[in-house]
């Protein structure tokens, strides 16, 4: 009985040790070496905590640029940043999160194996971020407890077979083969270019006919990315800012080194917080596709989105240069029609509007991976700020969910909770 | 011998690439570990060989051999790649 309480009372309620225990199991259930089983179990549980001590790292940043905006153009401004979000919202859906994401791998390989969406999603940080969000809109309207894992483990695993396959005709077209599925959160995004594709253009008038410099390949390092583009942010900001307003938060600093310092920062918190990630799932995920192999060995493997760009580099770079600009264009749309300001991030609107780059191309050419980034562009934009009312407390962070689905299935999710709440 | 298998994340596709390398290391009985970075944290770090695909590829400058990937889900490619690199590691 004492262990029992031990087990229910003390590991489960501390979500790093739940996430150990998740890893703990999967190795076992896979009969690695018993040193393997201790230090894939060690490394889970050590990167549970590295995520949350990046998550104070970054706040640190954004709880000056937030009250910032908010002050200057009496809007709440938001960065769509994944790992933030998500960092944040451990602490107060940890538990949630870890139970929601475990089950829902469970939940994946029964859809997989009954169903015929033969597809594992392996893409881990997604499935994290999708589980937080579950976590979060179900909290937010009212769930709790057993029914809230149980509903959330369930729409988890529906949405890792479900973008798969919304996504697999057009990977088919890009790979030329039927050998693997796009398994990343941002499908809605890729589908909506690859159909503008299909109405603007032709396939035959391809990307890869171009000649192009690389200049841009530097956006790929994605803790440099985030790194420019927040100083560069909060650079803006702070010249907006009133003099009394910029000297609440700079103190004695000048914009450069103010915005310089806090970009970095802002970075600095990204980048502990992915390398927290990447130990939880780094244990994870070869645990799950080892478990999924014997289950389901005709599931397809959904994978995270830059296998897409060796198939169409150009567009690669098309795609994100369009959704960009969507994103700039939406954003002055946002607050006229009474939606958070969303400023458009580096990273997400370069894998994503990359990823939709290549769809456009492969059914529209050159006009394909233009419209099809560019409409991206806007739906990341439109989605993370209809996103914002279901996310309760967290909807309040200044930085959100950045890629599509998570719009998607967080405003779905949400409506149809509510009906029910 | 230590890999590296880099992405521009150091989440996903390098962690494909990680169990693919893993996969065919075992099968050839290639003895070593393999652990999955992001590009900005390459550097410094001690490493036989570093595996990514072609445009990552194409941006490390380290020590170690880089072997571009075109497709990191071929594991023909892959195995044939890990025990080149492997049989050099012995020389």
């Amino acid at each position: 009985m004492a262990l029992v309480n031990f087990i229910v009372f003390e590991i489960l309620g501390e979500p790093a040790l739940l996430v150990g225990m998740m890893a703990l199991i999967g190795l076992a259930a896979l009969k690695k070496p018993f040193s393997k089983i201790v230090s894939g179990t060690l490394k889970s549980v050590l990167g549970f905590v590295i995520l949350g001590a990046g998550a104070n790292v970054l706040v640190g940043s954004l709880n000056n640029l937030g009250p910032m905006i908010q002050q200057t153009f009496n809007i709440q401004g938001v960065i769509p940043t994944n790992e933030a979000i998500v960092a944040l919202a451990q602490q107060t859906f940890g538990r949630e999160t870890a139970l929601i994401m475990g089950f829902g791998f469970i939940a994946n390989l029964i859809y997989a194996r009954l169903t015929p969406f033969k597809y594992v999603f392996l893409t881990g940080h997604h499935i994290f971020f999708m589980a937080a969000l579950l976590s979060a809109v179900l909290g937010t309207a009212g769930m709790t407890g057993i029914p809230l894992i149980v509903v959330g483990a369930l729409i988890l695993g529906f949405v890792m077979v479900l973008f798969p396959a919304i996504g697999d005709p057009f990977m088919k077209k890009i790979t030329g083969g039927d050998d693997i599925a796009i398994g990343h959160f941002g499908t809605t995004g890729y589908v909506a270019a690859g159909l503008v594709g299909k109405l603007v253009g032709d396939p035959e008038d391809s990307t890869e006919k171009m000649e192009f410099s690389d200049s841009l390949s530097f956006l790929k390092e994605s803790v440099l990315s985030t790194m420019l583009t927040m100083i560069v942010i909060f650079f803006i900001i702070s010249l907006a800012a009133s003099e009394e307003v910029f000297r609440e938060y700079a103190g004695d600093q000048s914009i450069f080194l103010f915005s310089l310092m806090q970009g970095i920062t802002f970075a600095a918190g990204v980048s502990i917080i992915l390398s927290g990630v990447r130990m939880i799932i780094g244990e994870i995920v070869p645990a799950f596709q080892g478990i999924a192999e014997k289950l389901v060995p005709d599931a397809k493997p959904a994978l995270d989105c830059p296998v897409t760009f060796p198939y169409a580099p150009n567009a690669v770079i098309i795609g994100f240069l369009f959704s960009f600009l969507g994103g700039i264009i939406g954003m002055f749309f946002l607050g006229p029609i009474g939606l958070s300001l969303i400023i458009p991030g580096m990273v997400p609107h370069f894998f994503t509007g990359a990823t939709a780059g290549v769809f456009g191309n492969a059914t529209g050419g050159k006009k394909g991976a233009m419209l099809g980034g560019f409409v991206n562009g806007l739906l990341i934009t439109f989605l993370p700020a209809m996103l914002l009312p279901v996310l309760g407390q967290l909807g309040f962070a200044n930085t959100t969910f950045g890629d599509a689905d998570f719009g998607v299935v967080g405003i779905v999710i949400g409506f149809i909770a509510r009906l029910f709440a | 011998m230590k890999v590296l298998a880099v992405c521009g994340m150091g989440l996903g596709s390098s962690l494909i690439l990680k169990m693919n390398i893993e996969k065919a290391m075992e099968e050839e009985g290639i003895k070593g570990t393999v652990e999955v970075r992001d590009l900005s944290s390459i550097q410094g770090e001690r490493a036989d060989f570093i595996f990514a695909s072609e445009e990552i590829a194409a941006k490390i400058e380290h020590n170690a051999e880089v072997y571009s990937v075109k497709n990191m889900t071929d594991k023909k490619e892959i195995k044939e790649k890990i025990l080149e690199a492997s049989q050099r590691g012995e020389n």
